[in-house]
């Protein structure tokens, strides 16, 4: 990429992040309360796309490690005196301390399930995966000291250096005439979290273990020829990307206030796995479009269910807003792979200007990419 | 002890159910390389027929427009959209067969709605006596139907043309179609017969004990995923012996639930997974299965 290139990617991308600073500004809380969910999606998403398109890994427990995020950071954060009145206890670190543990607990849950990760490859880690979401439910129903069984539990709020991101401490806080309350505030804090995640995801590319993960993904016997200790790599992409779910959990706690076991079933897998096939798997501008479109339709299609002739009530036994964006979708992933492989982010990137990735390799999905798109992508 | 015999012979039967579940996703596999994640939405749709079609047109005549619905399905699948991807990447094939289950599984789950359809089986929810043993008589069947069904495949795998013809498809593709066998039609084949005995176990799955046809057949018919991926992807007898392991592994912690009750409850239908785990752990390649080999 030549500098000038660079330098406006760069403007680019400092743009929209000031123009999404400034949504909390114009929009009202059910934006807010949507972008919040997405931008929680958007990072557990760029976990999973290092996985799947980086490594050649796929991973349908996805969910299994946002739910340790997620509940790591209420157990962490939560009240200890709690127990004595029946609610899960917890052990009353300070939010920001519970935060980090709970992403190091993710990725600690990623390196125990690594004798398997680092051995089994592609799609065979990917039904390996499956057990983990349905151990995690079992757990999460079960262990209600902990969890809350399947009630579910209580988040606490966040703070850092004595703001609280909630409705209350500082009271009445707002910023150019608009009232602060607890969506505008976890918005900046989501927001922060985005752009580091994002940051960190395009810079893990283009390092040396990120080219040892795609020279894994790309030749497993070359990349082993190479020095490349394939298993250790494997297990590494593995926890990085429990621990980007684990992030993702902390801000899906934060956002829902309250986390119950059913937002952490094998639908939610299927959710991340179906964001990064449709933005394009690898790319993480892709899983960042893909994360947008499956997190924010259902939310905007039921918003709009009044608007929408299609649609019925809920429970009247016609097309819900719910059944709705399932089928859209489940259609748009089968589109897709069929008329454009790569994902949209890819497609896209095709029109604009050729590949530069192209080193770090195109490979649709998993493993092993074809040796004649290879080629392709090289010339381009 | 009784009880302990009862149980395992009961869990032999639910396993020979997904012996035939496990069995139609080893021959998907092996006859095009796909990793089918819309298996469990087929067998719904297969029992759904049945179920809506059963109190007008009597049992056995809706189990035969079922099974040969759910055939129909699979092959519309393979023909339509996996035969576009043929050779493509494995991941991106499962990727596609899950698609196909988000579209099937939400349209059929919101004709059920929360109704419970009866399967309107003739043994209904009688309990036989064998040995001194009391079973459900559906599981009985189940077992004997299962046994007929997997010597039948094992023959014809072994003896047929059709049997030949997919081994070959599956040691080497490029060169059975050189030598004449016609590819798209083994693979064809391979998802007729696995959608038709997805529904054949579905319609032992949903009967007695089970409540009968609803929304969440599809999600039950998952713990073939563990016995298919403990028996080892691509062979017929792993998915035979897996599935019995797995169907009394199931049935015993069910059962004794109550002795082991700090594990939690619905111990049952979280045991598959973990001995999948166990297994994998040991044998990344199942129990059974081909190790792949690399050559440079």
């Amino acid at each position: 990429m030549s500098d000038l290139a660079r330098h406006r990617g760069t403007a680019a991308a400092a743009a929209l992040i000031v123009l999404i600073a400034l949504v909390p500004l114009y929009l009202e809380g059910f934006w807010l309360q949507t972008g919040l969910f997405v931008m929680a999606a958007i990072v557990g998403a760029i976990g999973l796309t290092l996985l799947v398109g980086r490594a050649g890994q796929l991973s349908l427990g996805h969910a299994f490690f946002v739910a340790v995020g997620a509940y790591g950071y209420c157990y962490l954060a939560g009240d200890p005196a709690a127990g004595a009145e029946g609610d899960p206890a917890g052990l009353g670190l300070t939010p920001f301390l519970a935060a980090i543990g709970a992403v190091a607990l993710a990725g600690g849950a990623g390196a125990l399930f690594s004798p398997i990760a680092g051995r089994v490859r592609g799609i065979y880690l990917g039904l390996a995966s499956l057990g983990l979401v349905f151990l995690g439910q079992h757990i999460l129903f079960n262990a209600a000291g902990v969890t809350g069984g399947f009630e579910g539990r209580d988040a606490a709020p966040f703070a850092l250096f004595g703001f609280t991101f909630s409705n209350t401490d500082p009271d009445d806080f707002a910023v150019m005439g608009v009232p602060f309350g607890m969506l505008e505030r976890l918005w900046y804090l989501e927001l922060a979290v985005v752009v580091l995640a994002c940051w960190f995801a395009r810079n893990l590319v283009a390092s040396r273990p990120g080219r040892a993960l795609a020279t894994v993904r790309d030749s497993e016997t070359a990349a082993a020829v190479m020095g490349i200790d394939v298993r250790r790599y494997r297990a590494l992409a593995f926890v990085i990307s429990s621990m980007y779910a684990g992030l993702a959990g902390v801000l899906m706690a934060l956002a829902f206030g309250r986390i119950v076991p059913e937002s952490f079933g094998l639908l939610l897998s299927i959710d991340y796995l179906v964001m990064i096939v449709i933005g394009g798997a690898g790319l993480v501008a892709g899983a960042v479009a893909g994360a947008i479109f499956v997190a924010a339709l259902p939310l905007l299609l039921s918003h709009y269910s009044d608007a929408l002739p299609l649609l019925a009530e809920p429970g009247s036994g016609g097309l819900g807003a719910a059944e709705l964006s399932r089928l859209l979708y489940g259609a748009a992933i089968i589109a897709v792979l069929l008329f454009a492989p790569g994902g949209i982010g890819r497609l896209f990137r095709r029109a604009v200007r050729p590949d530069p990735t192209a080193l770090v390799g195109p490979a649709p999905v998993t493993s092993t990419s074809k040796p004649s798109e290879a080629k392709e992508e090289s010339k381009a | 002890m009784n009880q302990f015999l009862e149980l395992v012979l009961s869990g032999l039967a639910l396993g020979s159910i997904y012996s035939l579940i496990a069995l139609g996703l080893v021959v998907v596999f092996k006859a095009t390389r796909v990793v089918n994640f819309a298996h469990g939405s087929i067998l719904l749709l297969g029992v759904y027929v049945i179920g809506r079609l059963q109190a007008d047109l009597g049992f056995w005549l809706a189990c035969a427009i079922g099974i040969v619905a759910a055939g129909a399905a699979a092959l519309v699948v393979e023909v339509v959209l996996i035969r576009r991807l043929r050779g493509g990447d494995l991941g991106a094939l499962a990727i596609l067969t899950l698609g196909v289950d988000i579209v099937l599984l939400t349209e059929l789950t919101r004709r059920l709605g929360t109704d419970v359809l009866p399967i309107g089986a003739p043994w209904g929810a009688n309990v036989v006596d064998i040995l001194g043993f009391r079973l459900p008589e559906s599981r009985v069947i189940a077992a004997i139907v299962s046994a007929i069904l997997l010597v039948g495949f094992a023959v014809a795998f072994r003896l047929s043309d059709w049997g030949v013809a997919m081994r070959a498809a599956a040691e080497d593709g490029a060169t059975a179609g050189l030598m004449g066998i016609r590819l798209s039609r083994v693979g064809a084949g391979a998802w007729f017969l696995a959608g038709a005995l997805a529904t054949a176990a579905g319609v032992f799955l949903v009967s007695f004990p089970s409540a009968g046809i609803d929304a969440s057949v599809g999600l039950v018919a998952l713990a073939a995923i563990p016995a298919w991926v403990l028996g080892g992807f691509d062979s017929p007898l792993g998915a035979v012996i897996g599935g019995l392991v797995i169907g009394v592994v199931s049935v015993l912690t069910a059962g004794y639930q109550d002795e082991i009750a700090f594990l939690g409850r619905g111990l049952g239908d979280v045991a598959p997974w973990v001995v999948m785990l166990l297994v994998l752990l040991v044998r990344p390649s199942g129990l059974f299965g081909t190790r792949e080999l690399t050559r440079v």
